[in-house]
């Protein structure tokens, strides 16, 4: 596991990857500081917390390539046939692409630094929310490792995290488009089909308003973690990983 | 060593291998040979734990390859059909991390560097991988295979695209490993096996065909008793004049390959020795007699036979592992020919109808 964590966390800083992730992450982590900045607001947590929307859009860069490059290439029988279990192989893999997301997060720590300088600053909150976009980004990431290991192409993979990250995105819109719709659907005169649909809308307003990754995140800015919400993340993360272990293990009998 | 019992593996409605059972003893330097596409890779990825199996068992060293596949990996070098390689890795940055992938417990740099020595790439070991050359990125992944030093060697068609000096180079090398380690090695070229192997399973359809010493498989398929002869002559004259030699079962005549000579193709009556009576019956008539060679076949055409037949037991009754059925094969032929009749008076019918 340590062996794959280090080749695969070297391999972004021996390609553009790293970089190139690196480079958008800090170019608009600055923008966002300096917009508010610039408006009399020095909330480093504030800033951290406004990426969400950026990370859907970048987290494929680093999750892209993570297991379908060596399927393509066909490394993945040196890893395969090593003595390690899969389980080892995907973690190191999520691990490597983790770190590399950790460190696109460190300019906060200036920020906090220079804002700390000019006005006082809640460290409170920006840890409660940089610990947030940790949970949220790893979560992210496990998503990505999933559907690299779908396919052999890393373009495929890219495109099809990103399609599924722009879901994740819109949830809350999704969400409010069906709660919007009910009362449309109350105009029904047979009672029993309104019923039926209302009850539908209702559940599936549920499983979506529980599948709205975003949603913990502005409780992390009121300085609110609860246990719950660390458990949705984590419980994320550890199925999307098994899920992982399970598509490799599923190639060996196709 | 390795014990392969009733393996089998299905893609999809394709069975890939066929029941499979061999055993390879501990030393042993073993040849898959088999045409393209006979599973000779899949039955080595199934051996190395990279493909699952649908059918049966493969035990390495004791060690199941399903149940305990960590143990069993660990005493498996393998050299797939191509390389592994991480191409933008340094040769030695790749050693280390497959030392480290496979947790190996030798001191690392001497263990990196002994194995660099001997397949020779311990002056490339500073260079990126993608600017190496297909013959040096074999070897990286030979050098690959043999970190941690695992018993078991599993090569699959290790001197594929490379030049001829390459080639000799590579053969040399695992002939070198075959002195400590099981091998097993996959090819298409048989001449390749013979020289390095001293068994060959033959892999045909999935199926094992064969599984001998090389010298053992040309002795019992290259039985050809017929002679060639070249002869300064006249082509009537000789043809007239052989086909009267005592044994002779029957004579044609292969034409001119050289200037003067005329080729002939001598077919004996029941494996009698005819070379003294012809050699005599030239020399009577006065003409020269240059070459008389016995038309035995060699390796290439041994296997060539055996993987061209229509289906793999044919094979095997021409090797004597299955019993020949004389009557029964004729009988086949006779339904064949009924069977186009039947078709000609349907189409005949058809012709009237019109």
């Amino acid at each position: 596991m340590i062996a794959i964590f280090k080749r695969e966390f070297k391999s972004y800083f021996t390609s553009p990857v790293g970089y190139i992730f690196l480079a958008i992450m800090f170019f608009f982590l600055g923008l966002q500081f300096r917009m508010a900045y610039s408006d009399g607001v020095a909330d480093v947590a504030l800033t951290t917390g406004s990426m969400n929307s950026y990370l859907l859009f970048l987290v494929p860069i680093i999750t892209m390539k993570l297991l379908s490059e060596d399927r393509h290439s066909k490394v993945d029988q040196a890893l395969l046939t090593a003595p390690v279990p899969l389980s080892g192989i995907i973690f190191g893999k999520f691990l490597a692409a983790f770190a590399v997301y950790c460190i696109s997060f460190a300019p906060t720590v200036i920020f906090e630094m220079i804002a700390a300088n000019l006005v006082e600053v809640n460290v409170g909150a920006y840890l409660y929310m940089l610990f947030g976009m940790l949970l949220f980004g790893a979560t992210l990431i496990a998503i990505g490792l999933f559907i690299s290991s779908l396919t052999e192409s890393t373009s495929v993979a890219a495109i099809a995290t990103l399609i599924v990250n722009l879901l994740i995105m819109l949830m809350p819109n999704i969400v409010y488009w069906i709660e919007s719709s009910k009362t449309s659907v109350t105009g029904i005169s047979v009672k029993w089909i309104s019923d039926v649909v209302l009850a539908l809308q209702n559940g599936l307003v549920y499983l979506l308003d529980k599948l709205t990754l975003t949603a913990p995140l502005d409780q992390f800015y009121l300085q609110i973690i609860t246990l719950g919400d660390m458990v949705y993340y984590l419980s994320f993360i550890a199925a999307f990983l098994f899920l992982s272990v399970r598509s490799l293990e599923k190639r060996r009998w196709a | 060593m390795i014990e392969v019992t009733g393996l089998s593996k299905r893609y999809g409605n394709f069975l890939a291998v066929d029941n499979v059972d061999f055993s390879i003893s501990k030393g042993e330097v073993v040849g898959f040979l088999g045409p393209n596409g006979a599973g000779k890779s899949t039955i080595m990825n199934i051996l190395t734990g990279y493909l699952s199996l649908t059918q049966g068992k493969v035990s390495i060293d004791g060690f199941d390859i399903l149940r305990d596949p960590e143990e069993a990996k660990k005493r498996i070098g393998y050299l797939p059909e191509l390389p592994p390689l991480y191409t933008d890795m340094k040769v030695r940055e790749y050693l280390n991390f497959i030392y480290d992938l496979k947790k190996v417990r030798f001191p690392k740099k001497p263990h990196i560097e002994e194995i660099m020595r001997l397949v020779k790439i311990d002056h490339v070991q500073n260079r990126l991988i993608k600017h190496l050359s297909k013959g040096y990125r074999q070897r990286v992944g030979f050098a690959q295979a043999l970190i941690g030093n695992p018993d078991v060697l599993i090569l699959d068609e290790p001197t594929v695209g490379l030049d001829p000096k390459q080639i000799i180079e590579i053969r040399n090398l695992i002939a070198k490993l075959g002195k400590n380690h099981t091998i097993i090695l996959s090819s298409h070229i048989l001449s390749e096996i013979s020289a390095i192997c001293r068994r060959v399973i033959i892999i045909n359809r999935g199926q094992i065909v064969a599984d001998d010493t090389p010298d053992n498989l040309s002795a019992k398929l290259s039985k050809d008793p017929s002679l060639t002869a070249r002869i300064v002559c006249d082509e009537e004259d000789m043809l007239a004049a052989l086909s009267t030699v005592k044994g002779v079962a029957r004579v044609s005549s292969l034409g001119r390959k050289e200037a003067g000579t005329y080729d002939f193709y001598i077919t004996p009556k029941d494996g009698a020795d005819i070379r003294a009576a012809v050699y005599e019956r030239v020399v009577s008539r006065g003409k020269t007699i240059l070459s008389l060679t016995a038309n035995d076949l060699s390796l290439e055409q041994v296997f060539l036979r055996l993987t061209e037949v229509a289906d793999n037991d044919e094979a095997r009754r021409m090797l004597g592992t299955l019993p020949k059925k004389d009557d029964t094969n004729e009988e086949i032929d006779l339904e064949g020919v009924k069977i186009n009749l039947e078709d000609l008076e349907i189409d005949e019918e058809g012709v009237d109808e019109e």
